[in-house]
């Protein structure tokens, strides 16, 4: 066994009111450069919908992750080592721009320019990869917010597999949810091993996912690697680019940016402990259902005191293995078994893990009655279809979608039945599977939420890894060579920004 | 002009070499100093259309094309004289290098007209990316010319010459400028354009070849790579 520890992720689903803080306040830190203008390192989508890029669950058509061979090995689904070589010159699985978005700004100098009209001038979107007017903007991190768009075209979300969906589709059935997505800094990641310049490295410490972008030649094999199309290539630089995490601040013990600004509290950041051999085993069981439970298994118990005397020799400080007995992120995914990956299917393993959202319950229109399992409402008849959060965060598998839901159901029916005099709450608790300081712990982090509930970082020890004198009076984060992030101007080697040099914006005709 | 002996000298003996020394040191340099700018420059994702077709052909052809070219030339003569006679040895030349340059130069065509045509890519190109592709053309054009050029010469005996002096510049002997005294233009011109792309190449997306070699390296590591904060205190790491 070789311990290594990693700062995992949990989204509340069950909370996010999609005001999409996260990626705003993301983009304003990490990706408002050129090139990058569509890049969105957090974004916030609806579901049901096909998302941004255009599809992106539908690994059929992208060749994202990995695929178990008959003899149980595991590759990337867009092939081999020699296959993913041959593709170098043109990448049949890369997205194009149009299936994010093409960015724009507005012609905002034509509102205050344009000369007396009998209407009202109009601001048309501008392309900023051309500088020229676009006729018209197609898509967008969020198109289908609050359920924008026919049903006919949302309906081809791949997470309607097995799911009766012509039904939803009618406006009493109708339901949705949000689903902020980032990338999963995965303990086996198809963009790593699809790397063919082995630009792409995990880090041992904290497990963050990062691009070296002296060494990353924008061979572009990651963005189609990478299920969850979470590595875009920046147009402007010719490098791939990710969300890192944060790292700067995760080092330093504060969360994420989009932890941090998240308005409906629902991220949680703790320590995990994991079997950094077991992780191919893992990826590896053969039927996909299986998945969710491989990777629990990879978890390692951080009050077993064998766990700890090996975490010590492998290397881990105490105040991480400190940090992991006291990780949010263990208690819902290990111990209240309430938290699950993003599409285990796709292999990697993937360490941003989603508390599946509660939702109204159907039935109570149609019967004028609420079907109960014993103490606890029947979750199937929950409006968002069991099926379909199966499918999202199971690869299907119902059991463990429904013992969640419960959970969370009986906090909530315990919680009420002692507010309101009816009853002490032991049998929901009894038929759920919680103890009282279970449901107890359960209610101060999902409902209370504190902030240093949520989020349990131990800091770094920079000290180990950097020359902190040499460090001194450097200009921290920027690209290339130089200090400054000014206007590109030219050197020997072609531009220290990158090759392209923003088109200056033409002005309409009136 | 090419015919004065002193101008060949200049051009064949030491033209080459300050080519030569600027596409290795160029390339260390730009290497070591401005690794965030050594990239393979694609615009794919601005536009797949053209580019799978275009540069697929282009580039598989141009490997076949300069594998052939160190073959060719740099191969000992005893494996050559032992493997082939020299008739057969030309037109081995010329059947693999006329199909593989033809294949090229179609592919560098679909380019070209993708990247002047597409306003995506038209507008997004530097002078350099165009210039390039233009010279990488026309080379390859010069280089066809010679195919049928060589049918004229099917005694083996031009061929010789030309891998003489190619083998005389990499083995430093002074003396080889002399042999291409009475070589005729196109090959003369193929050669020095040929020249004329190393000396830029440094300048020029043209360094994602090293790159693209030294990918191969991707076929012998293992799938993931995690670095701990000794090896990262260790960078730079390239390939």
């Amino acid at each position: 066994m070789k311990i290594r520890a990693q700062v995992a992720m949990v989204l509340n689903l069950d909370k996010c009111i999609g005001c999409h803080t996260c990626s705003v306040t993301c983009k304003q830190v990490w990706t408002s450069r050129q090139g990058m203008e569509y890049a969105w390192f957090n974004n916030v989508e609806t579901k049901p919908g096909i998302g941004y890029p255009k599809d992106w669950e539908n690994q059929e058509r992208w060749k994202g992750g990995w695929q178990r061979k008959k003899n149980g090995k595991i590759v990337p689904k867009q092939g081999g080592k020699l296959a993913v070589l041959a593709k170098i010159f043109a990448n049949p699985n890369l997205p194009e721009i149009d299936d994010y978005y093409e960015p724009f700004t507005f012609d905002y100098e034509h509102l205050q320019k344009a000369p007396e009209l009998p209407t009202t001038p109009v601001a048309r979107p501008l392309s900023l990869v051309t500088g020229r007017p676009m006729e018209k903007i197609e898509w967008g991190p969020n198109w289908e917010e609050i359920l924008g768009g026919e049903f006919d075209k949302r309906s081809q979300d791949y997470n309607f597999e097995a799911v009766q969906k012509d039904i939803y589709g009618q406006f009493e059935n109708t339901f949705m949810m949000y689903l902020p997505r980032l990338c999963e800094h995965c303990l086996n990641p198809a963009c790593v091993a699809s790397c063919p310049s082995g630009s792409i490295y995990k880090r041992e410490e904290d497990g963050i996912v990062l691009i070296d972008q002296d060494k990353c030649r924008g061979w572009r094999m990651c963005v189609s690697g990478c299920p969850y199309k979470k590595i875009y290539y920046n147009w402007t630089s010719g490098k791939a680019e990710k969300c890192i995490f944060c790292y700067p601040r995760i080092e330093a013990g504060q969360p994420t940016v989009c932890s941090e600004t998240c308005v409906g509290r629902i991220r949680y950041l703790g320590v995990l402990l994991y079997d950094a051999d077991g992780i191919e085993r893992a990826a590896s069981v053969e039927d996909e259902q299986d998945l969710y439970e491989a990777q629990l298994k990879l978890f390692l118990d951080p009050n077993d005191p064998a766990v700890v005397e090996q975490a010590r020799a492998d290397g881990i400080d105490d105040n991480w293995i400190e940090a992991a007995r006291r990780s949010p992120a263990y208690k819902m995914a290990v111990d209240w078994k309430i938290a699950f990956p993003l599409h285990p299917e796709y292999r990697t393993l993937p360490m941003v893990w989603y508390v599946p959202p509660l939702s109204p319950i159907q039935s109570h229109a149609n019967a004028g009655a609420i079907d109960t399992v014993g103490e606890i409402p029947d979750v199937r008849s929950l409006r968002i279809p069991v099926r379909y959060l199966a499918n999202l965060l199971t690869a299907g598998a119902e059991a463990p979608i429904v013992s969640a839901l419960e959970r969370m159901l009986a906090m909530r029916i315990y919680y009420r039945q002692r507010q309101l005099d009816e009853g002490d709450g032991t049998a929901v608790l009894a038929q759920a599977g919680l103890s009282k300081a279970q449901v107890e712990e359960m209610h101060r982090y999902l409902s209370i939420a504190n902030y240093e509930d949520r989020f349990v970082i131990p800091t770094s020890h920079r000290e180990e890894a950097e020359d902190a004198y040499g460090l001194k009076g450097s200009c921290g984060f920027s690209f290339g060579n130089g200090c400054d992030f000014g206007p590109p101007h030219s050197t020997l080697f072609g531009g220290k920004m990158g090759r392209r040099k923003l088109n200056p914006m033409r002005p309409l005709d009136t | 002009m090419l015919t004065n002996s002193y101008v060949n000298t200049l051009l064949f003996a030491v033209y080459p070499y300050i080519c030569l020394v600027v596409l290795l040191i160029g390339s260390l340099i730009r290497f070591d100093r401005e690794p965030y700018t050594w990239k393979s420059d694609s615009s794919q994702m601005l536009r797949k259309r053209e580019l799978k077709l275009g540069s697929n052909l282009f580039h598989y052809g141009v490997i076949v094309v300069i594998l052939g070219h160190f073959a060719g030339f740099l191969a000992p003569h005893w494996a050559v004289d032992w493997a082939l006679s020299p008739v057969a040895h030309q037109l081995l030349a010329m059947v693999v290098g006329g199909i593989a340059g033809l294949t090229a130069i179609v592919g560098l065509t679909i380019l070209i007209h993708r990247r002047l045509a597409d306003p995506r890519i038209r507008l997004n190109s530097r002078k350099w990316d165009i210039a390039i592709t233009l010279m990488l053309w026309l080379q390859l054009a010069l280089g066809l010319l010679t195919v049928p050029l060589s049918a004229f010469h099917m005694d083996g005996e031009l061929f010789e010459t030309l891998t003489s002096y190619v083998k005389g510049i990499v083995t430093l002997d002074g003396g080889a400028a002399a042999l291409m005294l009475h070589v005729p233009l196109t090959y003369k011109l193929h050669i020095l354009l040929g020249f004329t792309i190393f000396l830029v190449s440094p300048f020029t997306r043209m360094i994602h070849i090293w790159s693209g070699v030294g990918s191969l390296a991707y076929l012998f590591r293992p799938y993931q790579i995690v670095r701990t904060p000794k090896t990262r205190a260790d960078e730079p790491v390239r390939s």
